[in-house]
């Protein structure tokens, strides 16, 4: 199995395989949880640092406090956080949103040409697609740059949703092509011999069955376009980006060093993202396993 | 090597562009400086659409966000019927709003103004063609000689003016903790006669365990590398830096390069990831004695009620005393502006005895103007007001006044490797040396 | 030759949209860029099309690939990238590994272990920033702190700020975030592995040892090259981690990605352009071979 080419179907791969017949020795068990329990100590300390600092007021910001709790929890980081990113939130959900389901339009009309309605060298042309999931948008970006300069196309929201739908093709193309793999060549057959076309078998026969398949990337495009900042850097500002550059800016900005905003800010501009996780990580998941690529 | 346009898309742009310097020749061919009326009508000389001004700086918090709120009061009072538009923008001592501003002008979307450090900072957006020469407003509003020669002298270039200077400031102060020195028995009221003996009380700090000098990230280390060179080379010395006279491969620079070099030893380690504001913030809270920085820092001071000379000291940095280091805020006409009317009452606002009052009494800076007087200032500003009149000026480095950004940049680059620990005075010295080659062309 | 057309003309039309975009945005300007990596065009006014470009070759790789600055930048991607990958896939596997029998509480571990992957490397870098506070002694804080509370003061260091070593502190960061992703690839893998086989295996009298050798491992070793390439490219490309918890001008955490973002503020698009395209080509020479190989499988598999 190769993570590009197969979509492992994740549900079943990860459920845990029936109790082995042959019981193991119970040192072994011990030092499996040992390592699992200090892992998960390990993974949530900067979690711990988040909460805890989000809570404190200036004063119990000192060095020699920074691993306690705060003496007096104060909400006060959370209101200026929340002041500060608030416009840059309601932004970003107007740039990825859209940004997201154009691109699995796309990727869904793709992939179903790719697996299951074939032309000469589709196979090529799949590899072709697939090499702009990898590329660095570095080598890209003074020409993008002077693209969107030339095409007039508005710093900041309306740049990042054009760039996110094309640089979105490659991995969109990708998850529903392995989907559709996946579907009887009957159920398409039976539809071409009615008599049907392209278009009528995608709309009646192809999308129909999609919908897990948009699931996962509808939820891997919101995240990953929600999290990115390479082309927010280069396409907006602080005043008309996307939240990841308010929250640069909030914490890197020539504030006062109060960690605790910067912290309340952290948590706020990732809670879409970790609700998606939480309330859909299986289909999260999904998307993850597809070969998928953040950054 | 044959000679072609980059792209097809930078043929496009050309274009674009050439019909906005078509503008500027317009304006540039009426005649050195003489063009008072006729071509002159457009753009620079402040015609169109004045119904808005759209303005964007660095302004965005704590004592600048209300010095310009006081500026904007007076700007309503002198043109109620243009309309300000606030396109401030917070963030790394203006970084954010420059990425900002560089993308909307390359797009030829350009604010009606915007906040630029006078000098050699403009050079980028003046080889751009993206900012109006005003030298024809200084005539109109009168200030060439409410201006001292010696801040006209850096605004102009090739005989042109391409910013309206709103305040000035200086870069070479220190600010002191006094309670950290009396601890290790230093009185913090008398300074230090130059920078040795400075370095001798530092020396006092660090044997008491105590953080000497605080430091920020990139700029605010030139900032202090800029003022050390200013105390070991003098003012002519330090001048001659930027005009080819003084060896950046010298002697006199090596020396001020291995004291500088002791003072970034002394100073906090997690200087990279800080901002002027949270170093400075050291000072204050007592975790350090000393920060170099520009005069903007009594406005934190102010913010949280601590006074002179109780709470903190300051002098200029010790060998510095009887020069200024200059830097000036000032504003643009950009090319293309949308309401040029509305951009030229601005100039007028702030460059008016009433704007640069108002502004400057809140913001901690001084006024470019020399007709204003200075009992209307706070303490710290009568004082800087004073040294301006009657020091020795020059320009900072750190803020754009000496050197292009292009330079700028390559001497942070080479500053912060050394604070590192990734290069040694020799290797600084190098590297500063082809940092500055610029300059020389 | 008609009757093809019409069975596969449409579907081409469908996706020709998408197929031009990727010819543009991905081709195009990948030519583009390396267009103006060949020319002189170092200032604002030729940026701006102002001034006269000229075309010099390849003279501004050979100065980059010169200047210690920028061999200073790749030396870093490659300590960063060996750190990185082997980091996560060790981190990854050892989880896999320990989940791979049933084990109470597995949905909570393995939640907890994934999260960071949903977090952005922006909101991340937000607290390794503070985590990874250089200050020692009486001003520590962060990790540094951490260390002198558990007696560990000997552990205490300059992390980031170190310009030898200073870009393993944000390989730190970097493994936190995806050790998880790799921990779902391998267990994925784990489980893909028919129990027959370790069954058949054990009938044979194979031990434990011997079973993990020459029966699970080797089955693992698609999904190790895949981990291998996913975060080896991410890797080559990270910028965001650097830009939130160092800044920009950081020496010590300088890579390639963060001198081709410092060219471009100062209008130097020929070296920016440089820049990226040797980005381009390093990921190039991981990926390409891995794409190859895909393909002859795909084809083969049908």
């Amino acid at each position: 199995m190769t993570s590009v080419t197969a979509e492992p179907r994740t549900e079943e791969v990860l459920a845990p395989r029936p109790a082995s017949p042959r019981p193991r020795r119970a040192g072994w068990r011990t030092f499996r949880y040992a390592v699992l329990i200090l892992s998960l100590l390990v993974v949530l300390i900067p979690v711990y640092v988040l909460f805890v600092t989000s809570f404190k007021g200036m004063g119990d910001a000192t060095p020699a406090r920074t691993w306690f709790f705060p003496r007096t929890w104060t909400l006060e980081n959370w209101v200026e956080a929340w002041t500060a990113l608030s416009p840059a939130l309601l932004r970003t959900f107007a740039m990825v949103i859209p940004a997201a389901v154009i691109s699995s339009l796309l990727g869904s009309m793709n992939g179903f040409v790719l697996s299951r309605w074939r032309f000469p060298h589709a196979n090529l042309v799949f590899t072709l697609i697939l090499f702009g999931m990898f590329i660095p948008y570095q080598a890209v970006m003074i020409p993008l740059v002077q693209l969107m300069i030339d095409l007039g196309v508005p710093n900041g929201i309306p740049s990042l949703i054009l760039l996110h739908v094309v640089y979105g093709i490659p991995i969109c193309t990708l998850i529903f092509r392995n989907y559709y793999e996946t579907v009887p060549m009957e159920l398409i057959e039976s539809a071409r011999v009615d008599g049907a076309g392209l278009l009528r078998t995608y709309f009646s026969v192809v999308l129909p069955i999609s919908i897990p398949s948009f699931v996962v990337v509808l939820l891997w495009q919101f995240t990953s376009a929600w999290n990115d900042f390479l082309f927010a850097i280069f396409f907006s500002s602080a005043s008309n980006g996307p939240v990841t550059m308010a929250l640069n800016n909030l914490a890197n900005g020539a504030m006062l060093s109060n960690y605790g905003v910067s912290m309340a800010g952290a948590l706020i501009a990732s809670l879409p993202t970790l609700l998606v996780y939480i309330l859909l990580g299986r289909y999260f998941v999904g998307g993850l396993m597809a070969g998928s690529v953040k950054g | 090597m044959k000679r072609r346009t980059t792209t097809r898309r930078s043929s496009l742009l050309v274009a674009l562009v050439a019909t906005g310097s078509l503008v500027l020749s317009a304006c540039g061919g009426g005649g050195d400086g003489g063009s008072t009326d006729g071509e002159g009508g457009t753009a620079a000389a402040g015609g169109g659409d004045a119904s808005e001004v759209q303005v964007m700086t660095w302004w965005a918090q704590g004592s600048e966000k209300a010095g310009l709120e006081a500026l904007v009061e007076v700007f309503n009072e002198q043109h109620p019927d243009t309309e300000f538009v606030n396109a401030a923008l917070a963030g790394g001592a203006g970084s954010q709003a420059k990425q900002k501003l560089q993308a909307d002008l390359q797009a030829g979307n350009p604010p009606d103004s915007f906040q630029a450090h006078a000098g050699a900072e403009l050079q980028d957006y003046i080889d751009a063609g993206q900012i109006e020469d005003v030298s024809a407003l200084y005539d109109e509003f009168g200030l060439t000689d409410v201006f001292p020669d010696t801040l006209m002298e850096r605004l102009t270039n090739d005989g042109k003016i391409y910013s309206i200077p709103s305040n000035i400031h200086r870069s070479n102060v220190v600010w002191v903790n006094p309670a950290v020195l009396e601890e290790v028995g230093i009185d913090p009221s008398t300074p230090p006669a130059d920078l040795d003996a400075w370095m001798a009380d530092m020396q006092k700090v660090a044997d008491a365990g105590k953080t000497p000098v605080s430091l920020g990230m990139d700029w605010t280390q030139t900032q202090l590398l800029e003022n050390v060179l200013l105390a070991e080379l003098g003012a002519e010395g330090y001048n001659g830096l930027w005009n080819g006279d003084t060896d950046w491969a010298g002697g006199e620079v090596n020396s001020a390069l291995t004291k500088f070099g002791k003072i970034v030893e002394w100073s906090n380690e997690d200087r990279d990831g800080l901002d002027w504001e949270p170093a400075l913030q050291k000072v204050m809270a007592g975790d350090a004695a000393y920060n170099v920085m520009g005069d903007w820092a009594v406005a934190a001071y102010d913010a949280q009620e601590m006074t002179a000379p109780d709470d903190y000291a300051y002098w200029p940095v010790p060998g510095t005393d009887g020069v200024f280091n200059f830097l000036a805020d000032s504003f643009t006409m950009p090319v293309g502006a949308a309401h040029p009317g509305g951009t030229k009452a601005w100039l007028d606002t702030i460059s008016s005895a009433e704007g640069q009052l108002a502004f400057n009494k809140v913001k901690g800076s001084i006024p470019a103007r020399t007709d204003i007087e200075a009992s209307e200032f706070p303490a710290y500003q009568q004082s800087a007001m004073e040294d301006f009149s009657s020091d020795t000026i020059v320009s900072s480095l750190a803020h754009g006044a000496a050197a292009p950004v292009a330079v700028l940049t390559a001497v942070n680059q080479a500053v912060v490797k050394f604070s590192q620990g990734a290069s040694d005075v020799d290797t600084l010295q190098s590297e500063l040396v082809s940092a500055t080659e610029p300059l020389a062309g | 030759m008609s009757t093809k057309l019409k069975s596969w003309g449409p579907g081409l039309l469908l996706i020709s949209p998408s197929l031009v975009l990727m010819a543009v945005f991905v081709y195009g300007f990948i030519g583009i860029s390396f267009q103006q990596s060949m020319t002189d065009s170092h200032t604002a006014g030729q940026a701006t099309g102002r001034a006269p470009v000229s075309f010099v070759g390849l003279a501004n790789y050979w100065a980059l690939l010169q200047t210690p600055a920028f061999q200073h930048s790749l030396r870093n991607l490659l300590v960063f990238t060996v750190v990185f990958l082997l980091g996560t896939l060790v981190i990854g596997f050892c989880w896999a590994w320990v989940m791979d029998r049933p084990i109470r509480g597995e949905g909570i571990f393995r939640s907890v272990y994934l999260f960071p992957m949903a977090v952005s490397f922006v909101a991340s870098g937000v607290v390794w920033k503070w985590l990874l506070n250089a200050n020692q002694g009486e001003s520590a804080s962060g990790l540094n702190r951490l260390f002198q509370m558990l007696g560990l003061d000997f552990l205490q260091n300059s992390w980031w700020a170190d310009a030898t070593w200073g870009i393993l502190a944000i390989a730190l960061p970097a493994i936190w975030q995806l050790s998880g992703y790799v921990m779902a690839l391998f267990l994925a893998g784990f489980r893909g592995i028919p129990e027959e086989l370790r069954e058949a295996a054990r009938v044979d009298g194979a031990t434990e040892m011997q079973l993990y050798r020459h029966v699970i491992f080797p089955q693992l070793s698609p999904v190790a090259l895949s981990a291998l390439v996913i975060i080896g490219h991410m890797s080559l490309k990270s910028f965001d981690l650097i830009m939130s918890i160092a800044n920009q001008s950081s020496y010590s955490t300088k890579v390639p990605a963060i001198d081709m973002y410092n060219y471009a503020t100062v209008y130097d698009y020929a070296n920016s352009a440089a820049v990226g395209i040797i980005l381009l080509v390093l990921v190039a020479l991981a990926v390409v071979p891995y794409l190859w190989y895909d393909a002859r499988t795909r084809k083969e598999g049908r």
